[in-house]
């Protein structure tokens, strides 16, 4: 683990899902790693990216490009894949075509010191787990980004089960959630079905609890099993860490 | 039902609303796309080097894609040294002039068609029906929604949103009489009513899974017998091809016909695979007295060099439909023309350009699924996020004014912290032209902290 890391927290942790953010620096200072957040991020641009609004989002990303770049630090840590995806594959394509090819470079530069969170510590040898803390069976849910194209596929689980945890496996695994973004909101029918064969496979798998590295994933999946009162919990893996620890 | 004139009249949320709650069509559908999903896998993994198999079929596409004239040139050089006729057509509407043109010339009043996507997409049988010509269509899927007046729900499985019993219902109408929704008896009805239409048709059409231009010919992937006969029997064979679907010769085709059945059905090969070369030479037995290749751009040159040209990579296995979530539990009808899925909703508005068609690029979450089957390796979710991009020039001032007004906003730190403190990111998303009332009808919205993270790091409370 690196001495000093910086963390974004990206926009959902910081708005919706702030427990998160916490978890997942706790984690890291656990590894005696000194957290910095950096002033002046807000969000990767995701959402106006995928929507197609190119300007809108290289606005965005360039103020959090920015802000990320002034810290003087080896590693970033972001704690959701679709954001460390955003910033690792496309913010160089996004720069590109909004013709700033100075950025653009930044950008790869910057990307390669990026790290999801679970892939990070995946990297590090194994804190003591908390034996007394309970486990419930939990399924892990793959967000897509992360999955293909970060290609980060076991590590998740198995940080989880170093921590001790069950994991089961799901017949819906490597299947999108249905959330999308903005797609959620758009073709809200086919997206609530979606959720529905997730989690429906968590709960024919036995899971208590469904745990993932993208908490946009997560809003949308609880949100769906509060609306159906399905009885599963719904939980970063920063915060299953750091409830074992 | 019109192939030519989709999307008309209702939106993708209304197709896709109305289909996301037919629980019935959601069974067949997962059922089978489970099935094709499963085999393909396996397949795949049969092979000794499938990514290395991959790349190499992706570039061997880019290449002839960048020679397309001229090796299309060489196909129909070859196919008329062989005593075959070219059309070469530019819009559906010439394709189908020809094709009627000839039914005409020959007097045919019977047509029997092998299973071809492309004739779904100009409607020839529409074409061919408004010349007062009988089209019976001869794959067993496609008999079926012929016969129902649908469309195709998927390319490869056509009639894959009906059930057995849905099957029986459709068949029973035409048999007069209730025929059971066992497979076996359902088949051996369509076998006896097909081989009557085989046997009076005068006139045979297919599709073209792969020209070979080094040789002229043209290569049918089949798994039910019906394209041999519908290319051998009648007096005349017209194949209609997409002109991306050439390939320069047999060593690329010994590539492709490796991939295509595992992507398609998990089969290392069809049950047959026909090779045709012209019309029955002197000497020979079996064959038809002309042959006709009618080669149809219809949009595809407009492709050809743009942005999105891999595209015309695609060989049309439907590997990305069976793997897609969102096709998964909406079907094809609901992405509105005779393509869908993934591969349907990147083409059809390249091929369509209307502000209806510009609409499927939103039917995916860009998961990446799709590319990760192709086996030509086309990035499907790239291409949609460039279709998106494409549809952003379009989109309307309200939707422009609301991303102009966020990115305004959360460019400057303190201002996207304002617009947190005030509940602004779900406002401000709401502003761009969303109902919210599409998160809430199926689902309880989080319930957001008093205090963000950052407001708690600043505090030093993390």
């Amino acid at each position: 683990m690196p001495k000093r890391v910086a963390f974004f927290p990206t926009c959902v942790v910081d708005a919706v899902a702030p427990g998160v953010g916490v978890a997942a620096v706790r984690q890291l200072r656990r590894y005696d790693c000194e957290v910095e957040v950096p002033r002046g991020v807000t969000c990767c641009g995701q959402p106006a990216w995928n929507a197609g609004q190119v300007e809108a989002a290289a606005a965005v990303a360039a103020t959090t490009l920015a802000a990320l770049d002034a810290a003087e630090v080896e590693i970033i840590v972001v704690p959701a894949g679709s954001c460390a995806t955003m910033i690792r594959v496309f913010w160089p394509e996004l720069f590109h075509l909004s013709g700033d090819a100075e950025k653009s470079r930044r950008a790869r530069e910057l990307g390669a010191r990026v790290k999801e969170f679970s892939e990070l510590i995946a990297a590090q040898k194994p804190l003591a787990a908390n034996a007394g803390a309970r486990a419930e069976a939990t399924v892990y849910h793959h967000s897509c980004h992360m999955l293909r194209e970060l290609g980060i596929e076991e590590q998740p689980e198995e940080v989880l089960r170093r921590a001790g945890v069950e994991c089961r496996p799901s017949a819906s695994r490597g299947r999108c959630c249905g959330f999308g973004g903005l797609f959620s909101v758009k073709l809200p029918e086919a997206s609530v079905a979606m959720a529905d064969e997730i989690l429906d496979a968590a709960v024919a798998a036995g899971a208590r609890e469904v745990v993932s590295c993208d908490s946009s994933c997560l809003l949308h999946l609880s949100g769906r099993a509060a609306r159906r009162e399905i009885d599963l919990r719904f939980r970063h893996l920063a915060e299953v860490l750091e409830e074992r620890a | 039902m019109s192939g030519t004139q989709p999307i008309r009249g209702t939106t993708l949320r209304e197709r896709t609303a109305k289909a996301a709650v037919d629980d019935r069509l959601r069974t067949s559908l997962r059922h089978a796309t489970d099935t094709f999903g499963e085999r393909m896998a396996d397949a795949r993994a049969g092979l000794g080097d499938p990514e290395g198999m991959r790349r190499l079929a992706r570039s061997v596409k880019a290449d002839v894609l960048r020679r397309l004239p001229e090796v299309l040139s060489r196909l129909a050089d070859q196919v008329q040294a062989r005593g075959g006729s070219v059309c070469w057509a530019s819009t559906a509407a010439e394709a189908n002039a020809y094709v009627t043109a000839v039914a005409a010339r020959i007097g045919a009043r019977h047509v029997v068609k092998s299973k071809s996507m492309a004739s779904e997409e100009i409607d020839l049988n529409g074409a061919l029906e408004a010349a007062g010509c009988e089209v019976t269509e001869t794959d067993l899927g496609e008999w079926i929604i012929q016969l129902a007046r649908e469309t195709p729900s998927h390319i490869i499985v056509p009639a894959i949103h009906r059930d057995r019993g849905q099957i029986a219902e459709v068949l029973s109408r035409v048999a007069g009489g209730e025929l059971a929704d066992v497979p076996e008896e359902l088949a051996a009805f369509a076998r006896q009513r097909l081989r009557e239409k085989f046997l009076a048709a005068d006139l045979g059409v297919s599709g073209v899974n792969f020209g070979i231009a080094e040789t002229g010919t043209c290569v049918l992937v089949t798994n039910e017998g019906n394209g041999r006969l519908v290319t051998a029997l009648p007096r005349v064979h017209v194949a209609l091809m997409g002109m991306e679907r050439v390939l320069d010769d047999w060593d690329q085709l010994d590539l492709f016909l490796a991939l295509l059945p595992r992507a398609a059905t998990g089969q290392a090969l069809t049950t047959y695979t026909s090779f045709i070369t012209g019309p029955r030479g002197a000497g020979e037995v079996d064959g038809p007295d002309e042959f006709h290749l009618v080669i149809l751009d219809n949009g595809r040159s407009e492709v050809l060099g743009s942005e999105f040209s891999e595209m015309l990579a695609c060989i049309r296995c439907g590997a990305c439909l069976n793997v897609c979530p969102v096709y998964r539990q909406v079907g094809g009808h609901a992405y509105g023309w005779v393509y869908s899925g993934p591969m349907g909703a990147v083409l059809t508005p390249l091929l369509l350009d209307t502000r209806e068609a510009e609409e499927l690029s939103q039917a995916s979450t860009l998961c990446g699924a799709c590319w990760q089957v192709c086996p030509v390796g086309i990035p499907l979710q790239d291409l949609l996020l460039g279709l998106r991009r494409r549809a952003a020039d379009h989109s309307g001032r309200m939707e422009r004014a609301g991303w102009r007004a966020w990115a305004a906003a959360w460019s400057r730190p303190a201002a996207y912290r304002a617009s947190l403190r005030a509940g602004g990111a779900v406002r401000g998303l709401a502003s761009m032209g969303v109902s919210f009332g599409g998160w809430g009808a199926g689902r309880e919205l989080p319930e957001l902290p008093r205090q963000g993270f950052r407001d708690l790091w600043e505090k030093g409370k993390v």
